[in-house]
């Protein structure tokens, strides 16, 4: 017993000497146990073809990165999760129409999380390599691809077994393409949109309605620390407040009204809040620094409200992410912090 | 310069389509590989404008070479990389009018290719003309091959067709012939020649490290 001691007490180490609980795999479970909630609204409006579409895409997204991963010789991550967490947050971002034989696409959900795994991410080498978003660049990919397929949102049915296949618009498509008299007349008063928009009963992608569900699992995200505050309040207060600033129109002529657009239609409708908390977040592509992180948030919010208002697309979650994806190192970079104790020097310009 | 007689002419053309290939090896001119290629008809009558005017400016570069002062060799490059340039652009123009509306003005760009530009100073500026001629095949070739390639991947999944001819009768890719699907054909590809020469052809592949 002596011995063993002793012999314990004379290991060295490399730091660091007290180790995190925490590992990849067990952060990227816990972002898929926290995307549950969302799904499981989804499933219930959308029906069976929101699972199957979901699962194809998470099926589809861990095989190619298996399949990947052997042929290049590299090591198998498969069981971190993280291919599976890419095939469910696009899965989630895709419309539940796509499950259907005539038209064919069934391999639109394939196609999206091959990109997704291959292109994005195992072609650049691999998780924590890759610049862009894998599912956003899959959805994208697809988007512009099968622009027609991927635009035809069904009515959600509470009913479980309801197949009836109604198509609608968007809360966000009808805002743009007709204004807010006429979500009003859909949805009756505000306070029935709002209750709507909160619990997800409206059109749109599997996992993106249920404003409350995504805010259960943002809730579970922030607590255990996975994510923090800074990119999905500076986004969605960015969002806000341009929304409130810029989103307003009059009844009568047209013309823009400031200050008097309803930010709250803006913050829970379309992928924003989906898109806020676990997408913009992603720690491959998000700046690390703090501070940058904030600016990363502003800038997403205002692409995304710039798009809405101004764009040709009613969405632009997706395209505002990817575009603050790129700027993220030069953020980064700018926001350096200073070592410790290192003396101020005034950096000559070249 | 002495053992210029034993030149392998062959080994010259392989050079250009697969050592030092202008757009998967040196990623030169990746502009028109991008631009223009997002049919078959297109991306092929390209690369032979490409093979043509290569090929014609080398020898021509090979043959004015006693002549050309160094120190105004650049502008002289470029007067004769325009002409014929230029004759080439007429000819299409004149022959195939149709292909010539969508990508005549990347037939006058011809005349900034860095490659062009880059193998008369590089090597016909040098050489006599015979090598310099089949230097110019083999570049040209391998452009014309690169091309061939891309477009044929980005027209068969972009719109179903091959050279105009409807092939798959599926929903086709549509972001294949759209720029962005013109940076994902040439990445895909570009990585996928590399793979095959570092797998296949160990000794020509550059130390990457």
């Amino acid at each position: 017993m002596e011995a063993i001691k002793k012999e314990h007490e004379l290991i060295v180490t490399v730091s660091p000497h007290v180790k995190s609980e925490e590992s990849v795999s067990r952060i990227m479970w816990s972002v898929n146990l926290s995307l549950l909630p969302a799904l499981v609204m989804g499933i219930y409006f959308f029906g069976p073809k929101a699972t199957l579409v979901t699962a194809l895409c998470i099926i589809t997204a861990v095989l190619s990165e298996y399949l990947v991963e052997r042929a290049l010789k590299r090591k198998v991550t498969v069981s971190d999760g993280s291919a599976f967490l890419t095939g469910l947050l696009l899965g989630m971002n895709l419309p539940a129409s796509l499950w259907s034989f005539s038209p064919f696409t069934i391999h639109v959900p394939i196609i999206g999380s091959f990109v997704a795994v291959v292109i994005t991410k195992q072609l650049f080498g691999g998780l924590g390599y890759n610049i862009f978003n894998p599912a956003l660049i899959g959805r994208a990919f697809l988007l512009i691809s099968f622009p027609k397929a991927m635009t035809i949102w069904t009515q959600p049915t509470a009913a479980f077994f309801g197949m009836d296949a109604k198509t609608t618009a968007t809360p966000l498509g009808l805002l743009k393409e007709e204004g807010i008299g006429k979500l009003m007349e859909v949805f009756g008063d505000k306070m029935n949109l709002y209750t709507q928009l909160l619990v997800g009963h409206r059109a749109g992608s599997i996992g993106e309605t249920s404003a409350l569900a995504l805010l259960i699992g943002a809730a579970f995200l922030l607590f255990k620390r996975y994510i923090t505050w800074h990119i999905p309040f500076s986004f969605l207060g960015t969002a806000a407040l341009l929304a409130w600033v810029f989103g307003g129109k009059d009844p009568h002529t047209g013309k823009m009204l400031f200050f008097a657009g309803d930010p709250i239609i803006h913050l829970i409708s379309g992928g924003m809040l989906l898109g806020a908390f676990f997408m913009a977040t992603d720690y491959v592509t998000c700046p690390s620094v703090r501070k940058g992180q904030i600016v990363f948030g502003i800038g997403c919010g205002a692409l995304t409200m710039l798009i809405r208002l101004k764009g040709g697309y009613p969405e632009g979650v997706m395209f505002a992410i990817l575009i603050m994806n790129c700027f993220a190192p030069i953020i980064d970079r700018g926001f350096k912090t200073k070592v410790f104790g290192a003396i101020k020097t005034k950096e000559t310009k070249a | 310069m002495a053992q210029q007689s034993t030149v392998n002419y062959w080994e010259l053309i392989k050079n250009g389509i697969i050592k030092e290939n202008t757009i998967f090896k040196l990623a030169l001119s990746l502009c028109p590989s991008i631009a223009v290629t997002n049919n078959l008809k297109n991306g092929v009558l390209m690369g032979v404008a490409v093979l043509f005017v290569q090929t014609m400016v080398n020898a021509t570069i090979s043959l004015m070479r006693k002549f050309i002062h160094p120190r105004i060799r650049l502008p002289i490059f470029m007067l004769v990389i325009s002409g014929w340039v230029t004759i080439t652009d007429m000819s299409m123009a004149a022959a195939v009018p149709d292909v010539y509306k969508q990508m005549g003005l990347y037939i006058q760009l011809i005349v900034a290719f860095a490659s062009i530009l880059a193998r008369a100073e590089m090597f016909a500026s040098k050489n006599k003309i015979a090598p310099s001629m089949f230097d110019g095949i083999g570049m040209g070739l391998g452009f014309l091959f690169a091309l061939t390639v891309i477009s044929f991947f980005r027209e068969l999944l972009g719109k179903g067709s091959l050279w105009g001819m409807p092939i798959v009768n599926t929903k086709p890719l549509l972001i294949m012939i759209l720029p962005a699907g013109g940076f994902f054909a040439v990445g895909v590809l570009m990585a996928f020649f590399n793979w095959i020469d570092v797998r296949f052809f160990k000794k020509s592949a550059s130390g990457a490290h």
